[in-house]
């Protein structure tokens, strides 16, 4: 069968170590998702609880089986729904770190780690396993019981036991989610150092979007079970493939408009504003109704003193309705004419010198570049505060 | 000192803990893990020697132990022997005497060993006999461990059942607390009193031991 992406296109396979999944059943948790992990690469998958990620990982570990489906990793196919194979959790190979790391509290950290080397020979388990707790900087305690570990250390230990086993592909699922934040900080350096150093696919549970964008090579979006767009994390926060998927993502600027001829060339026109757009308008039937989204990022306030880069671009005059200080970055909201909210985060320095108060009129420009049209109305997105 | 009764009480504790305790890993569990119709009425029939008076279920063995009954004509067919008023037959009373206290705490072991550890032992390539025997049992030993003190201390104090269905036969079927029993009735105090003290101290010294074995986890230590 074709791979296909969940944003549409193929995926190519550049290596045939990678892990597929495509896996469907309406219920009791309803599934539809399809995604593709490439060696060395970190895929997250991100969605609110109840979205299916963690069902999807206990899939490709073999701990869950949907109705329909496979699960492809490199070149072995693990599960087969429709020819009833599906591998033993033990026989599939995989590495996994669980959310409370499902240590074994009768066994010291050394042999936690021991036990996943029983591959090898047995003069040489005790020695990887040392060699494995050194990896992840937990050398000297390895004698310890988990009980005597803090969470962090326990993370490492599950990520040592995981990777041990010499996994033909590594899944976390929600692995920083008992550690308070200045260890998490930590341990995602350490979790993004040791990447490079294996070449499997590696497969992140996590709700948490910073995390997924500060780790991940691709993120594939999940929705009750489906999954929605699989992209980089850069590609999703400026071109989401649907409305849904920009929600999810806690995008704001999302706009209904429509295409319109404006002096022979094709405009979105939004409320009062025609805006020029620099792809996918001229495809679309004059007429059309389309939801469109800006990421803040091409959203610029022009300065007060001098003009800046880009201000001939659909420039456009606003009333500031709300200004939310949060350190050193202030998120502002922009009131446009027809009522519409225009959301963007500058520096407090910055505000403070254009003298930005609530109320106050500013003009703006929304970079053409920018502008992502969407099929499907926004209308009941984007009344969100 | 009636030190064949000694020797047939200890003998009835150490084969009903042999039997029993594999058995109630094995009930404990699935009574834990399984999820299926009728589990309640299971754990209910396993309960059910703890709330009926010993003289009751003693009655309903010697009936069914019968020649006549079911289970008296197959064992009399297999064994070419009878069950009431022998050894085995105070066994077989024994073991049912016994479940809940072996079942119990046994299930409640289960229960309490998180289900992704058997998953992480899955997944680190521990087949489920090996998870068995190198995450669940040493996790559930405290379990099996008071499982076998209370089924030993038990049947050794074990009177209504065992009367019921063994009498009271020298070296066959006269446990400790049945002589005891025997001696207050023929005003030998004397006797009764040298005994009550032998099975209050083989009592206490079983639990003791056990006990202190089941508590001797470095891990558990907070």
């Amino acid at each position: 069968m074709g791979w296909l992406g969940a944003g549409g296109g193929l995926v190519a396979d550049v290596c045939g170590a990678s892990l597929r999944v495509a896996v469907n059943q309406p219920g009791p948790i309803p599934l539809a998702a399809e995604f593709v992990c490439q060696p060395g690469e970190l895929l997250a998958l991100v969605g609110p609880s109840g979205s299916g990620k963690t069902t999807l990982l206990r899939t490709i570990a073999g701990l869950y089986r949907p109705q329909h489906g496979q699960v492809e990793c490199a070149g072995n196919v693990w599960f087969d729904a429709e020819r009833k194979h599906s591998l033993s959790p033990q026989r599939r190979q995989i590495g996994m770190v669980f959310q409370d790391y499902a240590l074994f509290p009768h066994l010291t950290a050394l042999d936690n780690v021991q036990l996943s080397v029983r591959h090898l020979p047995q003069p040489q388990r005790r020695l990887q396993a040392e060699k494995w707790l050194s990896k992840v900087r937990l050398e000297g305690l390895g004698g310890r019981y988990p009980n005597a570990l803090s969470g962090g250390q326990r993370q490492r230990v599950a990520l040592a036991r995981a990777l041990a086993r010499d996994p033909k592909v590594l899944l976390l699922d929600e692995p920083f989610s008992a550690v308070d934040q200045v260890t998490r900080r930590r341990l995602q350096r350490e979790l993004a150092l040791l990447r490079q150093q294996i070449e499997i696919p590696i497969v992140l549970v996590t709700h948490d979007l910073e995390e997924a964008t500060a780790l991940a090579d691709q993120i594939c979006v999940l929705h009750n079970g489906a999954s929605l767009q699989q992209a980089t994390p850069e590609a999703l926060f400026t071109r989401p493939s649907s409305p849904l998927v920009a929600r999810l993502l806690d995008r704001h600027n999302l706009f209904d408009g429509v295409v319109v001829t404006v002096n022979g060339q094709r405009r979105l026109q939004w409320g009062a504003c025609s805006l020029e757009v620099a792809e996918g308008l001229d495809e679309l039937p004059l007429g059309e109704q389309v939801t469109w989204y800006l990421p803040p990022s091409d959203i610029v306030l022009h300065r007060r003193d001098r003009p800046s880069l880009g201000e001939r671009e659909n420039p456009l005059a606003a009333t500031v309705d709300e200004l939310v200080v949060l350190g050193g970055i202030t998120s502002v909201s922009l009131r446009v004419n027809h009522g519409d909210m225009l959301r963007f985060d500058i520096a407090t320095h910055a505000a403070r010198r254009n003298q930005l108060t609530s109320g106050t009129v500013v003009n703006v420009s929304l970079l053409a570049a920018g502008v992502h049209l969407m099929p499907g109305r926004a209308d009941a997105h984007n009344n969100r505060t | 000192m009636d030190w064949s009764a000694l020797s047939v009480s200890l003998r009835l504790a150490a084969f009903t803990c042999l039997i029993l305790i594999p058995f109630s890993i094995w009930l404990g569990r699935a009574l834990a893990y399984a999820r299926f119709r009728g589990k309640g009425l299971c754990e209910a029939l396993v309960a059910l020697p703890l709330v009926l008076p010993p003289t009751v279920l003693g009655f309903y063995l010697l009936l069914s132990f019968g020649r006549d009954a079911p289970l008296g004509a197959f064992w009399a067919e297999v064994t070419g022997s009878g069950l009431n008023f022998t050894f085995n037959g105070i066994l077989l009373a024994s073991l049912l005497a016994n479940l809940p206290f072996a079942v119990q705490p046994i299930q409640r072991a289960f229960e309490h060993v998180p289900h992704n550890l058997r998953e992480a032992a899955w997944c680190s390539g521990l087949s489920p006999w090996q998870t068995l025997l190198r995450i669940e049992l040493p996790l559930v030993w405290p379990g099996i461990m008071s499982a076998a003190a209370l089924t030993f201390a038990h049947t050794l104090g074990e009177f209504g059942v065992i009367l019921m269905v063994g009498g009271a036969i020298d070296g066959e079927t006269r446990t400790l607390a049945i002589a005891i029993y025997d001696r207050v009735q023929a005003f030998d105090e004397q006797g009764a009193a040298q005994m009550s003290a032998l099975l209050l101290l083989v009592s206490f010294v079983t639990l003791g031991l056990v006990y202190g074995l089941a508590g001797r986890r470095r891990w558990a230590r907070g």
